[in-house]
């Protein structure tokens, strides 16, 4: 296994529940949701890998958040994945006191999928229109919108 | 904020740049809070261009999806169909012909050239050199013609296809693009020349709007932004795909982040880029077929494509269930950092370097056009660009006369 991987694996052993090796350049990696900020920001300060962007999935389990990290000088994408089992009002905390970069997606996953990230400072629309009706998120796949 | 003492009230003067303003093509609302003439803050308001990509692709099949991929951005068109088939790829496991992987590059580099030119010349149309604007602008128009020869069309190659490219380049179009890439060498040289010893545009660009590593770590920058701040990373270089480890070229990088370094970045870019479009015709001279593997079905599963675009890392993580469109299809643009980073970069700045410091980062512009006017019924060319240019000045003249 990636010596990397290994270190987060061996640190954090009661967070992270599965890792899946596509191939050598792309791991994937899920993590329990109550842990993602202390994950994230030993990959993200210790390990030096670059944040590159966050997805935001709506699955029929879960809303899933991948959080995509590179280690430029291995060329590894690493993923990690936080499944946030409680859909009708799904809340994570927000990584912006760890990486600043990442407040753009954080707002933009919280206005298409309805995500709460608690503990971001200014959670308002980012690419929508600011009077977008309440509850209407657009990349549920239960959205009625045509 | 600063307070006024006596009135209590925080005091803030707000220039607003956008939505729609001069600088920009594209639609984005930049709000200076200025003290004086000093920039003190920022707000960046996005969306104004949002069309719901992501959401339509979920309703395409992976073929189509190339084709609405390509249309995310007009300049650098063929930077996400390449992220795209990447990811597709990544997910099927699916190792393309050698064929098809230095074509792919060709065209991933003959568009980091036109992209480089362009921004050149509107960077020296906002510093106020017409002549840069103009100059540059002219040896971007061969760029094109090539891509006219070999795609069909001087935009929107489509030239990416999951397993492949749609087209060869033939032999016989080899030595008119080599000597084409020739001249266009010369042309560089010049702006090389120019940019880098002219003192005007030293005191311009020099010390301003400078992005430290730690900024571009923070905002998580990329592309010629954060290789002008030292940084050494390419996609091309450290994910390699396509035939960019079958080459030989190098990472340019340059010290300083302020914009005197993103242009040298992107000056000297464009002779790697010239270098590696040699290589692969060269090797495209002998390389076998096919260049297509003709995919059929795409398994269920997840997978991520990177490609190195003008402006940075392209990013598209696609989810399949096995179905023939993406259940997910997540897109990040270089811009979606770079944009942020205008956060550190422009405060301090004066008002009159905050337009080149916004500029600085290449924001997408959207801006080739071309036009044949065709009668509908018959299909014939009524009028052809030359046509219209010279309406154009006939109109201009007329109007100067009735003045």
């Amino acid at each position: 296994m990636n010596p990397m991987i290994e270190q987060i694996q061996s640190k954090f052993p009661q967070a992270v529940t599965k890792i899946y090796e596509h191939n050598a350049r792309r791991i994937y990696v899920d993590v329990k949701p109550e842990h993602i900020a202390a994950v994230a920001g030993f990959i993200y300060n210790d390990l030096s890998f670059r944040y590159v962007i966050a997805s935001g999935i709506d699955t029929p389990e879960a809303i899933e958040i991948l959080y995509h990290f590179s280690h430029d000088s291995t060329g590894l994408m690493l993923s990690v994945r936080a499944a946030i089992a409680d859909k009708e009002k799904p809340a994570i905390g927000s990584l912006t006191s760890v990486i600043k970069g990442i407040s753009w997606i954080e707002r933009e996953i919280h206005e298409l999928l309805g995500v709460d990230f608690t503990g971001h400072p200014n959670l308002k629309h980012l690419l929508l229109t600011d009077d977008w009706p309440q509850g209407d998120y657009p990349l549920r796949h239960d959205n009625k919108r045509k | 904020m600063e307070k006024d003492k006596n009135m209590q009230e925080p005091k803030r003067c707000v220039i607003p740049i956008g939505p729609y303003h001069p600088l920009q093509e594209e639609p984005e609302f930049f709000k200076l809070h200025v003290d004086g003439e000093k920039v003190t803050g920022i707000d960046i308001e996005l969306g104004y261009n949002h069309r719901g990509i992501e959401k339509l692709s979920e309703a395409k099949h992976f073929d189509q999806g190339i084709f609405l991929v390509e249309r995310i951005c007009g300049i650098c068109s063929t930077s996400h169909p390449f992220a795209f088939v990447n990811a597709v790829e990544d997910l099927a496991g699916i190792e393309i012909p050698e064929r098809a992987k230095y074509i792919r590059t060709v065209v991933g580099e003959l568009e980091r050239v036109h992209s480089h030119l362009l921004w050149l010349g509107l960077a020296g149309h906002f510093l106020g050199y017409n002549t840069v604007w103009m100059w540059s602008w002219k040896y971007r128009e061969p760029v094109l013609d090539i891509f006219e020869k070999i795609s069909g069309n001087r935009q929107h190659y489509a030239m990416m296809k999951v397993g492949g490219v749609r087209r060869d380049i033939a032999l016989e179009d080899m030595p008119w693009i080599e000597k084409t890439l020739d001249e266009l060498v010369k042309g560089v040289d010049m702006f090389k020349g120019a940019v880098m010893d002219d003192p005007v545009i030293w005191a311009r660009t020099k010390g301003i709007g400078i992005l430290t590593p730690q900024d571009i770590k923070e905002y998580g920058g990329v592309g010629p932004l954060a290789r002008a701040s030292g940084i050494d990373e390419d996609v091309r270089r450290d994910d390699p795909y396509a035939a960019y480890n079958m080459v030989d070229w190098k990472v340019q990088t340059w010290q300083g982040g302020d914009i005197f370094a993103k242009a040298v970045v992107r000056i000297l870019e464009l002779y790697e880029s010239v270098k590696i479009i040699r290589q692969c015709l060269t090797r495209l001279k002998t390389a076998p077929g096919p260049f297509d593997l003709k995919v059929k079905e795409i398994p269920a599963g997840e997978g991520i494509g990177r490609h190195e675009a003008p402006r940075g890392e392209v990013f598209h993580y696609v989810r399949s269930d096995r179905a023939n469109r993406p259940v997910r299809h997540k897109i990040r643009a270089p811009s979606y950092v770079n944009v942020a980073t205008n956060e550190k970069s422009v405060i301090g700045c004066t008002i009159s370097d905050a337009l080149i410091v916004l500029a600085a980062v290449d924001p997408c512009y959207c801006c080739t056009e071309r036009v044949a006017v065709v009668d509908a019924g018959s299909g014939k060319h009524l009028y052809n660009g030359n046509d219209l240019i010279r309406l154009s000045h006939e109109k201009t003249e007329r109007l100067k006369k009735q003045l």
